[in-house]
């Protein structure tokens, strides 16, 4: 089995097959995603349970629509989570690539491996940067994390809430009022937690990348590093799916 | 024939070692400080918990002087605290402070990682037959992760504003705000980083042992035939590993309050009556919820390892295979599950709905069902033993004892209604350190007695042992149980000198009673403290099988190696408790033994043979078969 050749002093191991079937070091990041998806599901279900205390409230929760409604290049032009879909599919296309190397290393095709690895990380840069360029936007306008300027006078909200697809919006500081001091704090922690964790997968990934050039794989006989990789990028990117989800959808 | 042993080791090394290059010459630096061996990482880590249980009893011992005599002056509180034991008197803000880093040493420091992790590296490896945990470099950055958050949570004493003080629970808004009291400052500080440097090493510790638990096992050693020991270690850590990143969670949110103006925890508050916070919009009930759903899966965290300890002992030193073996592999599954649906019991009177408060009312009480079974269990296994009552084994029985008489208290706390009148009161304080902070510490004290010689290559005396039990056995039921009476009186905890309290003063007493058995518990540790250190180097040597164990580790050489068998690690041939069998002459079968015609004790029974016990558990159903065996038969084991 060749999984077994990844462990260092087991190479006498005289063990009975293992239960999952599969080697320690997969099943290790196994355990460590299990337990990381808790990690994630603390700050979301906080992240729920403080909007939904402000349910009926005076000050509501800003709706996601009307805060996350630009595009670059497309100054006051409505495009409600535009943006961020696109973000979402980046990360989602990454994973496509992760899902080829992965595949191509069972073929042991270590060429086509550092293709794919290489596709993977440029979705990574991008999300990333696409992530820079939504915080930088969102910091403009006055998410901080300790206030939020995203409430609209009542005035400007009868205005808002009835924007198209595409229309033009204008409006102006005067427009806005504080709300909801979480809602932009817990943005700043939700998507920067995420945030961290895709920055680690590149830097993982590019690491693994140049152990591909280099052949290391080729040499070992196995691209197992690629699927306990692949493995991690997949989760972040489901993780993405649920921000994605609550944070922007909902 | 210890010295034999030794020698032959050194034979057998020397012959493996064309194999394995790295059994040689190892520097110092590599073999004693970054090892990657887990019988050296078990060591540091016992080690470590020593040092930092020291300290957590020093302090419980300072404030309990405070509690007892709080008029008098003691020199000795003024030159240890400084400025805080003004007039030999502890400061108010300060007893807050050291009750806070007592509970945090006790509850993190000695009882998670100094037991899981002295007990979980040095036994799984041995007890699964592996060559060491499944990444050995991941299992010592996990000690030395412990070890760095040990300093930083130490280090908050040199702070000019001293410890965290808002108790081992942190809870917001004093945790939150900075200036709430002395210690929030710098000192809450320290405290977060120190916790979120601990949660990493559990992680990776709990990794490894989750692997190497399911996927490094020697031929024949099926789940069915796993120590109850390695069963609780794999739960254990499964615990951790799911309720650990939720505290990780909690603590991150709870840095960013502190420290850059976010507002998860806190609400509109007023502080010394003046002024609302710059800041709100948050609610420190969610930071109970997030922290208890770590903490009650954390007391189970501290007590099954010891649980699975004292199962390994009691059934060792009774000569009697355990009580219902796979009973007790399903009350420990039954109380993981069941641990992380009940946290809400510590919430009663946040104000949460009466219906959910209900809800975890009922599910609190059902943990009862497997707690009793392993109660029953043990007191089964007991009955009709033939008892050796090795220090080791004193202690276990030690930790049933608290494990029933502080989990009768739970019932009462977990009653929804009984708790509005109990909470924060010194029954809690009671109920506490009987069923987790005695019970705990003693199954650790049960497994250091016993594997002592696996560690250290020798025994500990065994006179100063069984002193060292019942001094700390008296001592800690004085200590504790008077506490439950003051509790029902209205005692609150964290109070720091109950004479200003006119209706308190009739517990004046009862206080001293309390501080004077807890110094004697003090005086017993020190018998321990001597007995363990002189025994490292001139204790009596240790023989292979020093108390004729089944388990594997024991089929080990006295000397340590690297990898654990010099050869081929050995095929495992039945369960972990096949003592006192009668169609043996010995009292135990070990479980890498093989026997001629072999009838396989778990897996394939053979229908004529009666004669021993362990038989019927398989046959019957789990749970009720513990009872019906209690009282209509007797075990029939004899030695
Ligand atoms: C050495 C013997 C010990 C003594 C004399 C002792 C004494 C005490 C006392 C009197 C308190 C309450 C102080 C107050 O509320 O004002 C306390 C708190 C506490 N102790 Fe111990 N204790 C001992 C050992 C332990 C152990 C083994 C544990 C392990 C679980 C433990 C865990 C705690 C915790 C969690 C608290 C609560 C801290 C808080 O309120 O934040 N203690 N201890
Ligand atoms: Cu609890």
């Amino acid at each position: 089995m060749a999984d077994l050749q990844t462990a260092p002093i087991s190479s006498t191991w005289a063990g009975g097959r293992s239960p999952f079937n599969v080697s320690y070091g997969k099943l290790m990041m196994w355990i460590f995603l299990l337990s990381d998806a808790f990690t994630f599901s603390s700050l979301l279900i906080g992240y729920g349970a403080i909007r939904f205390s402000y349910a009926g409230s005076s000050t509501p929760w800003p709706s996601p629509d009307l805060v996350f409604n630009h595009f670059p290049f497309m100054h006051g032009v409505h495009l409600p989570l535009l943006f961020v879909s696109l973000m979402t599919f980046i990360l989602i296309f990454s994973s496509v690539t992760m899902v080829l190397a992965v595949e191509a290393g069972q073929r042991k095709s270590n060429k086509e491996v550092a293709k794919y690895m290489l596709l993977t990380i440029l979705g990574g840069v991008a999300f990333l940067s696409c992530q820079a360029w939504e915080w930088t936007q969102f910091i403009n306008e006055g998410g901080r994390l300790d206030s939020n300027m995203f409430n609209f006078t009542p005035e400007a909200y009868e205005k808002a809430k009835n924007l198209k697809l595409g229309d033009h919006v204008h409006f102006t500081a005067a427009d806005h009022i504080p709300g909801p001091v979480p809602f932009a704090s817990l943005f700043f922690i939700v998507t920067g937690f995420h945030g961290f964790h895709v920055f680690s997968g590149v830097i993982i990934n590019l690491v693994i990348y140049l152990n591909v050039l280099r052949g290391t794989y080729a040499r070992r006989g196995h691209y197992e590093m690629i699927e306990k990789v692949g493995l991690y990028w997949h989760f972040v990117d489901l993780v993405w799916v649920f921000v994605f989800t609550f944070y922007y959808l909902i | 024939m210890s010295t034999e042993i030794i020698k032959d080791t050194h034979a057998v090394e020397h012959h493996d070692s064309h194999g394995h290059d790295h059994h040689h010459h190892e520097s110092f630096i590599r073999k004693y400080i970054f090892s990657t061996d887990h019988k050296m990482i078990s060591k540091q880590f016992l080690i470590t918990g020593i040092i930092m249980g020291c300290l957590g009893m020093g302090m419980s011992l300072l404030f309990r002087l405070q509690l007892a005599w709080p008029d008098e002056s003691f020199p000795l509180i003024e030159s240890l605290l400084g400025k805080w034991g003004k007039d030999g008197k502890i400061d108010p803000n300060y007893y807050m402070a050291l009750v806070t880093i007592h509970g945090t040493i006790m509850v993190f420091y000695v009882l998670t990682a100094g037991l899981s992790g002295t007990f979980s590296n040095l036994l799984i490896p041995l007890q699964c037959g592996s060559r060491d945990m499944a990444s050995p470099f991941m299992n010592m950055l996990s000690y030395w992760f412990f070890f760095i958050s040990s300093v930083v949570l130490m280090s908050s004493f040199f702070v000019e504003t001293g410890p965290a003080s808002s108790g081992w629970t942190v809870y917001p808004p004093l945790s939150a705000l900075e200036k709430a009291m002395p210690g929030s400052g710098l000192g809450t500080t320290l405290w977060l980083f120190a916790i979120i440097l601990f949660i990493v090493s559990a992680l990776l510790g709990g990794i490894n042992y989750i692997t190497t638990v399911l996927n490094m096992r020697t031929k024949g050693m099926s789940m069915s035939r796993l120590p109850l020991t390695i069963w609780a270690f794999l739960l254990t850590a499964i615990l951790g590993l799911l309720s650990f990143p939720v505290l990780l969670g909690a603590g991150l949110l709870l840095l960013f309050d502190r420290s850059f103006g976010t507002s998860f925890y806190l609400s509109d508050i007023h502080l010394n009556g003046i002024g609302a916070l710059s800041n709100s919009g948050g609610s420190p009930v969610l930071y109970q919820h997030l922290f208890w759903f770590l903490g009650h899966p954390e007391v189970y965290i501290i007590l099954m390892p010891a649980l699975g300890i004292s199962s390994e002992v009691i059934s060792t030193n009774a000569r009697k295979p355990i009580f219902g073996y796979s009973a007790m592999v399903i009350s420990l599954l039954g109380i993981s599950f069941l641990s992380f649906i009940v946290w809400g019991h510590h919430m009663f009177i946040t104000g949460m709905n009466p219906f959910l408060g209900t809800m975890f009312m009922y599910v609190t009480l059902i943990i009862a069902v497997p707690s009793a079974v392993k109660t029953f269990n043990y007191l089964a296994t007991l009955w009709k033993g033939n008892i050796r009552f090795t220090p080791a084994m004193l202690f276990a029985i030690g930790l049933v004892s608290f494990f029933i008489s502080g989990g009768l208290t739970g019932i009462y706390l977990g009653n929804a209604a009984l708790d509005i009148q109990m909470h924060d009161s010194y029954f809690v304080v009671a109920h506490f350190h009987l069923v987790m902070g005695s019970s705990a510490i003693f199954g650790m004290f049960a497994g250091i007695y016993h594997w002592y010689p696996k560690m250290f290559g020798r025994m500990m005396n065994k006179t100063l042992g069984s002193l060292h039990f019942w001094l700390t056995f008296i001592s800690a039921y004085l200590v504790f149980f008077p506490m439950h009476f003051m509790g029902l009186a209205g005692v609150p905890r964290r109070y720091y000198q109950f004479s200003l309290i006119p209706e308190f003063g009739i517990w004046m007493d009862v206080n001293i009673l309390i501080t004077v058995a807890a110094l004697l518990g003090g005086v017993a540790q020190l018998l321990f403290l001597y007995n363990f250190f002189n025994s490292i180097w001139r204790g009596e040597r240790a023989t292979r099988n020093p108390w004729h164990s089944n388990t594997l580790e024991w089929s080990t050489d006295v000397k340590h190696i690297h990898g654990n068998w010099p050869g081929e690690i050995p095929t495992v041939y039945r369960g972990p408790h096949e003592y006192s069998r009668p169609d043996r002459e010995l009292d135990y079968f070990p479980q890498y033994e093989k026997g001629n015609g072999e009838p396989d004790y778990y897996h394939a029974p053979s229908p004529a043979d009666t004669s021993y016990d362990g038989k019927k558990e398989k046959a019957s159903t789990v749970f009720f078969s513990s009872f019906a065996y209690l009282f209509m038969k007797r075990a029939k084991v004899r030695a």
